[in-house]
């Protein structure tokens, strides 16, 4: 062991024991995480441009509810069901990869979601079709073929080291965001600059059906998700181990993959490219609470949920009346994050 | 013999098994029967197969043509858990990406027995308990995987395995990366749980010696084929062994307890 790795490891863990899923457990960290996401949604309704707060509500101001309900509450929704979204799917994504510094926006599964949601943008209108489910489905189809890709290209030769995978997932990146440019430069020139917003992660607020939509799959990818941690966790120590053990890997795999990909697709046909949420939040989760999928899954998307509805609520107050496209802070706070574990990962894997 | 004797009796059970990779052919209708209860060495030279074997053995590979039975029962015909709670393997070593404690990967053992919740029961708990007290591996239950020695890790990949209540155990080089001390001590553990428990043991192993202290019978592949099969015995003679190790061996016998020994023939550079 390196004398790097001497000072990291107790300060990583410091007392696991006892550390255990038990049912109980989850439920006494699931409902403080509920208490404080409530009480993150209640201070984020009463900041924004106008001065309209709780206390008008009480007091059934009409002007009042048509902002703190009409445009705000839609708005903060939003932001749970993305965050939960992202950090669900990190956590998820990280597991079938074998790779803590997975996430779905570094990796280009959001950036697949993002091309195929552009591109029912660009066709849906020209064949007539209606954009509500349509969108979703194609950034669904978009994040399952990115998933599909990098793992086939990670299985092929057993594991791949996480360095090299996160590099084909940065290249994967890139060319997909040049594909998404050089659509909407030659379809549709006039969304532009809306696009370029977009593929930054902005929120604004959602008809009640889009919600709808985004709240339907959220709650089906957890539930899948969360059911499978178990399954998840044993996946993490390697595929033939994990058939070893008695796991029916295929299956899992792909209950996974399709649950994790939906609610990415979900939330990036609304929001666009937020990044970083699902990398930061599950190793904050990893940190408090263990690797145990189980409970890091829910626990995860409630802290995913608190930290976007931060997040966006410092977005439009930091500098208001101007608005900050929530992915900047989620970026100017991830990425530095992301370089450090990278930085601190590597040297860990080598070490042993 | 009835049906069900033989059920009894035959362990696990490789019938003209045809396995390559890409066109490389690996196995070319290799047969190899493990009874209930014996204790089995699988030694070889690098390349021989042994890994691939133990894979066929466990059923996470498929055989292209021949069968791989258990109990009696093909091994393509059960359900991954069905399998795993047949058969467990341990590993040479293990992944860790993710920092789980000795507990939660002991736990993982019981992934056949789960429920739709994927929740561990009383009985779980028990079955983790008993197989880490057996490893000696319970007093650092709470400890992470990253902070134990790889002695220490290997005992809690063979706890893991024992967690499935399997009636076979697969070792692939369990020992590979250990020090003399844990190699003992581990190759003692494997003699007991074969002796007192009765759980049918196949370990493949590069340490011939140790092998040939261990097991009451030897099995030696060399190119996809068993080449010679036995007590240690009948196996370690310096011509078979030189031959399949393609280097010059002589056998001697352990002093102490008659038990045959190969060395090299030529007597290194500070030669005599």
């Amino acid at each position: 062991m390196s004398s790097a790795e001497d000072l990291i490891v107790p300060l990583r863990q410091r007392r696991p024991e006892g550390r255990r899923f038990t049912p109980a457990r989850a439920a006494g960290v699931i409902s403080l995480l509920g208490a404080i996401l409530a009480a993150c949604v209640l201070m984020s309704l009463s900041v924004g441009s106008t001065s309209a707060g709780l206390g008008d509500l009480m007091r059934s101001s009409t002007a009042a509810e048509t902002i703190l309900l009409g445009v705000r509450l839609p708005r903060v929704l939003l932001a749970v069901a993305v965050g939960a979204s992202l950090s669900a799917a990190g956590v998820c994504f990280q597991a079938l990869l074998r790779n803590p510094l997975a996430d779905p926006y570094i990796l280009g599964i959001s950036g697949g979601a993002g091309l195929g949601s552009i591109l029912a943008g660009v066709i849906a209108p020209a064949a007539g079709l209606g954009i509500l489910m349509l969108r979703p489905a194609a950034a669904f189809a978009g994040s399952m073929a990115s998933v599909a890709l990098l793992l086939s290209l990670a299985r092929r030769r057993g594991r791949l080291a996480s360095e090299t995978m996160i590099l084909m997932g940065v290249v994967m990146n890139a060319t997909i965001m040049a594909a998404i440019m050089f659509i909407i430069t030659v379809a549709d020139f006039s969304r532009y600059a809306g696009t370029m917003y977009w593929l930054m992660g902005t929120l604004s607020s959602p008809s009640t059906s889009e919600l709808a939509v985004v709240f339907a799959c959220l709650a089906l990818g957890i539930a899948v998700l969360s059911l499978l941690g178990q399954a998840l966790n044993v996946l993490a120590g390697g595929e033939e181990t994990a058939a070893q053990l008695g796991l029916d890997v295929p299956r899992v795999r792909m209950a996974a993959l399709l649950a994790a990909s939906l609610i990415t697709a979900s939330a990036v046909s609304l929001a666009g490219l937020v990044g970083f949420v699902g990398l930061m939040v599950p190793h904050l989760g990893r940190v408090w609470l263990g690797p145990d999928n189980r409970l890091l899954i829910p626990a995860s998307a409630l802290l995913g949920a608190i930290v976007l509805v931060a997040a966006d609520t410092a977005a439009r107050a930091l500098f208001s009346p101007t608005q900050i496209p929530v992915g900047v802070i989620t970026a100017l706070l991830g990425g530095p994050c992301f370089l450090w574990l990278f930085a601190r990962h590597g040297g860990v894997e080598r070490a042993r | 013999m009835t049906s069900i004797q033989q059920a009894v009796t035959s362990g696990l059970e490789a019938s003209s098994v045809r396995f390559g990779y890409r066109g490389r052919a690996v196995f070319d209708g290799l047969s190899l029967s493990i009874a209930h209860g014996e204790m089995t060495a699988l030694i070889g030279p690098n390349g021989s197969g042994k890994t691939t074997l133990l894979k066929l053995l466990s059923g996470v590979l498929r055989p292209a043509a021949g069968e791989v039975r258990v109990e009696g029962r093909p091994l393509a015909r059960l359900s991954s858990g069905a399998r795993a709670r047949l058969i467990g393997v341990v590993p040479q070593e293990t992944s860790l990406v993710f920092d789980f404690t000795v507990m939660e990967t002991v736990l993982m053992g019981r992934t056949a027995y789960l429920g739709l919740l994927g929740v561990e029961g009383r009985e779980d708990l028990a079955a983790a308990s008993a197989a880490m007290r057996r490893t000696g591996t319970l007093p650092f239950a709470g400890r992470l995987l990253s902070q134990l020695s790889g002695g220490e890790r290997q005992l809690v990949l063979i706890a893991r395995a024992l967690a499935q209540q399997p009636r076979i155990l697969l070792l692939d080089e369990p020992t590979v990366f250990l020090d003399i001390r844990h190699r003992l001590e581990i190759h003692d553990l494997l003699s007991r749980l074969n002796a007192e428990e009765g759980l049918t043991i196949l370990t493949a192993s590069h340490d011939i010696n140790l092998a040939a202290r261990y097991c009451r019978r030897i099995v030696l592949l060399k190119e996809g084929r068993v080449r010679a099969d036995g007590p240690p015995a009948d196996v370690f003679r310096a011509d078979v062994l030189s031959e399949i190790y393609d280097t010059p061996l002589r056998v001697v016998s352990d002093p102490d307890c008659g038990v045959p020994y190969a060395l090299p023939r030529n007597s290194g550079p500070s030669g005599v």
